[in-house]
């Protein structure tokens, strides 16, 4: 057997209480409770980081990985129902995500690494807004629909009014996302995902999910999110306006003038202001012209 | 709710019992309290691979991932891959082409190349790549890495 060792004292995270919820209502007692001296542990890829390096000292740890029913992934009227708890790497390796939600396919092969998809979840991508982060665009680009409960009721908010600022959302601190409803791609639809980073797994320095209808080689109804380009995932429809809604490669020029109301990029650690605005309007151009071949 | 956790699970076949704090990550539990020192802590924030090892068969970063956790979970570290002989292959062919060699992040990139074996084709070379691209080499510039993973990986398919 094991040879019991001395223990080191030092740890990396700071202190903590651990809980681990068997239901949804074990979270909504700690969290009326408690309020933001609680945090919610599900995949805990953004979770452990900020803890090991002691940017959080919450004081209590509510680990919601053995709550049954907030994983899966099912057809949910014409479109998708995704459990918060999902792993991206399910939602990467599903047919049913490939066939009806194919923007939230391609995302995922950008999300950092295979032995953090494993761990994880939409939810918690979701709640924690990066603003470099792949599907909380792609959740703005589908018009997805995020789940919310508390001790005080469900409710149900659109992606579009989700996202509040950087790393802010519409989640109270009583809440929890329970699911994500994703509409079914309408027939007949493209998208592109793109995404400029250093390596691959990176954080992205800037991305883009788009994807338009098509009547014959005729597209409309085009949508354009931007990440990492601004605090938090923009739409851009200053640029969609300048393309006539559709995928017109001689309209590229004027819609990269019009990304420039669109996004207000702040610099980070990646780049300038000026460098993300350039690489947008790089991004632009490859989607369009992507879009348009597709065809 | 408390500060410590009777912890039960399965470590490379072994049951274990042992009360853990709860803020210590699995990597540190298996260095400090098993003892199995193959899996590496580098970064300690997910970015290094060094501490990849197998929760329920799927590959994680015990860095990032708290002891507390992975209670009645099965967890395989380097030294499990290395005593079923699953990648004896791969480590050989590890140090036939000097695909190491300070071998501080080898544990973490043998683990992580081994889902490529069980594939039913052998990947490309840039498939490999990406496969890798989260597990950071500073000594061997990569390219013996994944010579030696794609070496394998073609025999394996070839020999069904």
């Amino acid at each position: 057997m094991f040879e019991q060792r001395p223990r080191e004292e030092a740890l990396k995270a700071p202190k903590f209480a651990y809980f681990r919820a068997q239901t949804l209502g074990d979270v909504f007692d700690v969290l009326v409770r408690h309020g933001d001296e609680a945090k919610l542990l599900a995949g805990g890829q953004s979770l452990v980081p900020a803890l090991n390096m002691r940017l959080l000292e919450p004081r209590i740890i509510v680990d919601i990985n053995h709550i049954s029913g907030l994983a899966g992934i099912v057809e949910h009227g014409s479109g998708l129902r995704i459990g918060a708890l999902t792993r991206l790497s399910e939602i990467g390796a599903s047919p049913l995500v490939a066939r009806l939600a194919p923007l939230f396919a391609q995302a995922v092969p950008f999300i950092a690494h295979l032995a953090i998809r494993n761990r994880g979840t939409i939810g918690g991508s979701l709640a924690q807004a990066d603003p470099a982060a792949e599907l909380p665009a792609c959740a703005l680009a589908v018009d997805a629909v995020l789940h919310l409960a508390s001790a005080r009721g469900l409710r149900a908010v659109a992606a579009r009014d989700f996202f509040t600022g950087l790393y802010a959302t519409a989640l109270a601190p009583d809440e929890v996302i329970t699911a994500i409803d994703v509409p079914a791609a309408p027939p007949e639809t493209r998208s592109v995902f793109l995404e400029l980073a250093r390596r691959h797994g990176d954080y992205a320095i800037v991305g883009l999910a788009a994807r338009a209808r098509f009547t014959g080689r005729q597209a409309h109804d085009l949508r354009m999110v931007f990440f990492g380009a601004d605090s938090k995932p923009v739409e851009a429809r200053a640029a969609a306006v300048a393309l006539r809604h559709s995928a017109r490669v001689e309209r590229i020029g004027s819609a990269q003038d019009a990304l420039a109301h669109d996004l207000h990029p702040s610099a980070d650690l990646q780049a300038d202001r000026a460098t993300k605005l350039h690489l947008a309007r790089v991004l632009l151009a490859r989607a369009v012209r992507a879009l348009s071949e597709a065809a | 709710m408390s500060e410590t956790l009777e912890l039960h699970l399965v470590v490379n076949g072994e049951t274990v019992r042992r009360r853990v704090r709860v803020r210590q990550s699995l990597a540190d539990f298996l260095r400090e309290d098993l003892g199995l020192t193959g899996t590496r802590v580098g970064c300690e924030h997910g970015v290094c691979g060094a501490c990849t090892l197998r929760i329920d068969g799927a590959i994680a970063r015990s860095c990032l991932v708290f002891a507390a956790q992975v209670d009645g979970a099965h967890v395989e570290t380097i030294e499990g891959l290395s005593d079923s002989g699953e990648i004896a292959d791969l480590q050989a062919a590890f140090r036939a082409r000097n695909a190491l060699q300070c071998g501080y992040c080898t544990a973490g990139v043998l683990v992580t190349a081994a889902e490529l074996l069980r594939a039913e084709r052998a990947p490309s070379r840039a498939e490999i790549r990406e496969l890798l691209s989260g597990n950071y080499c500073r000594c061997t510039g990569y390219h013996a890495i994944v010579d030696a993973v794609e070496q394998v990986c073609r025999l394996r398919v070839a020999q069904g």
